[in-house]
């Protein structure tokens, strides 16, 4: 931890600190081509990583928790190619994190303090978690300080914001209704600094590598999509790759999770799955080094990586509760009772109809209505 | 309103929807109802069994192939009866559609009275629709560009064509894809409950009125007493002069006989 006291010079680049830790050149340059081809890079840009590790001196890090379960951090760490956790963690001169770092107390909060002022506009800020802004903050105060001021004081000298998963993206499910302690994502804070939000619940340990080796590589943000979410992970949704999507098309689903089509493999949709709605590259990258993904495995999609996706609730429905009626409804049942309400009114109308106007209807086109009218008149005077 | 003093019961033809209407009409229908089902279908998909591959069928992909094929073909519907408001005759005229005049404020509340309510039995006699309804398909309208609008932000991921990717926009003022598809879905039914009331308004008022509103859709013409069709041109609602603007200081010309 000391080593971020001394001056950026005096680091080694990322490479030579790989060279030291064991890793021979052929590894090295297979992870540029691997990191090449989930950012979805032409095959040339494994050189430019390459070049960019061997050349580019550790950037400083903070890495910071608030309002989350460490699941991002997680992830992280099981990526499944080695270097990935090795150059990234280790190697990135990641400053302060609060989860994995020796330091404690006093230090830790001066490393913090240090780093931010050494470094003024040079570092990344990496969040993982919501920030509470109820009750003052006080649901989350790390050294004294709350989340909130933490991170108006990080980010102001940061170079840029990584918001690590759906807490710090959207909130995640400390966010969801009725949000007790107003979790708010690290975007609805920060709003004058370029902010990379990687979604999901946790993101992809991959996806996770892949966004820092872009902006170690290219010293830019990457392409993002409205959402803030980069391109070249979240431009897809699940159900664009995903290896039940003939059963899809073929109009083949599950219907019930024990059923004969569940055994077969069927699509998940009607079982609530969210792979339609949800950008994510979990049928394309796959977890734990590419093994399979929650509907390869038998489970549809929740849609982690999608804002509210708690509040979208059940996970198991297709078409879940309609947003802004305090009582459960789905769009369904409402609309099956006004549907019935408006037939059920025509009818009642077409009764009181032949009621009222028995007078006039009974006059064919020509015939004396007015004659008909006066006589209705009379008949209501004298009844 | 014009039901005093009648000496005449002569009875004028009056070409009230002229052909680009009626055509809107049925082909805007056609849409809906072809809409309303695959839409209905993609949400809750029938559970219809198959021992063959995958691979070998593709049903639903064909139906979400026609609610996309004819959500252009609404859109596209829809344009053209934007241009035909300000092109066509008064009755389709955009001005009718707005209610914004105290002649058509008084119209809206005479229609609730007669013939929503009844209290009175005196009928509100237009050669084109009356206000309320006027102001019923301007609502429709905005119905359909909501769906239009998001309907488009959800099919702009799967197509690579640059008209759908006009409303990407759309996403994150939702949040996400699923809510968009919530009330995309939702939506549905409000067409639905549009269409009970619409179909069972023109039979009330081809039953009550006697003009020939069923038919006028499919021919265009109606049914009216002579002094009916001058009484309703003098008011000047769904009577806005198309092409050529009203002399100042005076009320609309007279229905042209057409």
């Amino acid at each position: 931890m000391n080593s971020l006291m001394k001056v950026n010079e005096t680091v080694p680049t990322i490479y030579e600190q790989m060279v030291s830790r064991g890793v021979d050149r052929r590894d090295f340059l297979k992870f540029c081509a691997w990191m090449g081809a989930y950012l979805g890079l032409e095959h040339s840009a494994a050189g430019q990583i390459a070049k960019a590790l061997e050349n580019k001196r550790r950037i400083p890090v903070v890495w910071l928790h608030f309002q989350e379960c460490t699941c991002c951090s997680e992830s992280f760490i099981r990526s499944s190619h080695p270097i990935v956790a090795d150059i990234l963690l280790d190697k990135i001169s990641l400053d302060y994190t609060e989860t994995l770092q020796a330091a404690a107390g006093y230090q830790a909060e001066e490393i913090l303090h240090d780093t931010i002022t050494k470094y003024k506009g040079e570092y990344l800020m990496l969040v993982e978690g919501s920030v509470p802004l109820g009750a003052d903050g006080a649901y989350c105060v790390i050294g004294g300080k709350s989340a909130l001021d933490t991170v108006r004081e990080v980010a102001a000298g940061a170079k840029a914001i990584i918001a690590w998963g759906n807490c710090a993206c959207s909130g995640c499910v400390q966010a969801a209704n009725p949000n007790p302690t107003q979790a708010t994502p690290i975007n609805a804070i920060i709003k004058d600094k370029p902010i990379v939000n990687v979604q999901g619940c946790p993101p992809i340990a991959e996806v996770m590598a892949g966004v820092l080796v872009h902006l170690l590589t290219f010293e830019r943000i990457p392409q993002l999509d409205s959402l803030g979410r980069p391109k070249a992970f979240y431009s897809r949704r699940v159900h664009d790759t995903c290896a039940r999507r003939a059963n899809y098309d073929a109009g083949l689903f599950v219907e019930s999770f024990d059923d004969e089509n569940a055994r077969k493999g069927y699509c998940l949709y009607k079982v609530g799955c969210r792979g339609p709605s949800t950008y994510n590259s979990c049928s394309t990258i796959k977890w734990n080094n590419g093994t399979s993904y929650p509907i390869q495995s038998g489970h549809g999609c929740l849609g982690c990586s999608e804002a509210k996706f708690w509040d979208n609730g059940p996970f198991y429905q297709r078409l879940t509760n309609f947003p802004g009626f305090g009582i459960e409804a789905t769009a369904d049942q409402i609309g099956l009772t006004i549907g019935g309400v408006a037939a059920a009114g025509a009818l009642a109308h077409a009764v009181l109809t032949n009621v009222r106007k028995a007078d006039t209807i009974g006059e064919g086109p020509g015939e004396d209505a007015e004659a008909a009218e006066r006589k209705h008149d009379d008949d209501q005077k004298s009844s | 309103m014009n039901g005093s003093a009648q000496d005449s019961h002569d009875f004028q033809r009056v070409y009230v929807w002229e052909q680009p209407v009626r055509w809107f009409h049925w082909i805007n229908a056609l849409c809906i109802v072809t809409l309303g089902v695959t839409g209905w279908i993609i949400a809750h998909p029938p559970a219809l069994m198959n021992s063959g591959e995958a691979s070998f069928s593709y049903w639903f992909g064909k139906v979400r192939f026609v609610h996309f094929v004819t959500a252009y073909v609404l859109l596209a519907n829809f344009c053209f009866r934007l241009y035909w408001s300000v092109m066509g005759n008064k009755y389709a005229n955009w001005r009718s559609f707005f209610p914004l005049t105290k002649a058509q404020l008084k119209q809206i509340w005479d229609v609730l009275k007669v013939d929503v309510f009844q209290f009175s039995n005196k009928p509100v006699e237009t050669l084109g629709h009356n206000s309320m309804a006027y102001f019923t398909y301007t609502a429709t309208g905005l119905l359909t560009i909501f769906q239009v609008v998001t309907g488009f932000a959800l099919y702009a991921p799967t197509s690579s064509a640059w008209f759908p990717h006009l409303f990407n926009w759309v996403v994150p003022l939702f949040g996400s894809e699923y809510n968009i598809r919530i009330f995309h879905y939702a939506a549905l039914w409000l067409f639905v409950v549009f269409t009970i009331i619409h179909v069972y308004l023109v039979f009330y008022h081809d039953y009550v009125e006697g003009h020939g509103v069923i038919s006028s859709i499919v021919g265009g013409w109606k049914f009216m007493e002579k002094d009916k069709v001058e009484a309703e041109s003098a008011t000047g609602m769904s009577g806005f002069p198309a092409r050529r603007p009203a002399p100042s200081g005076t009320k609309a010309p007279p229905a042209p006989p057409v």
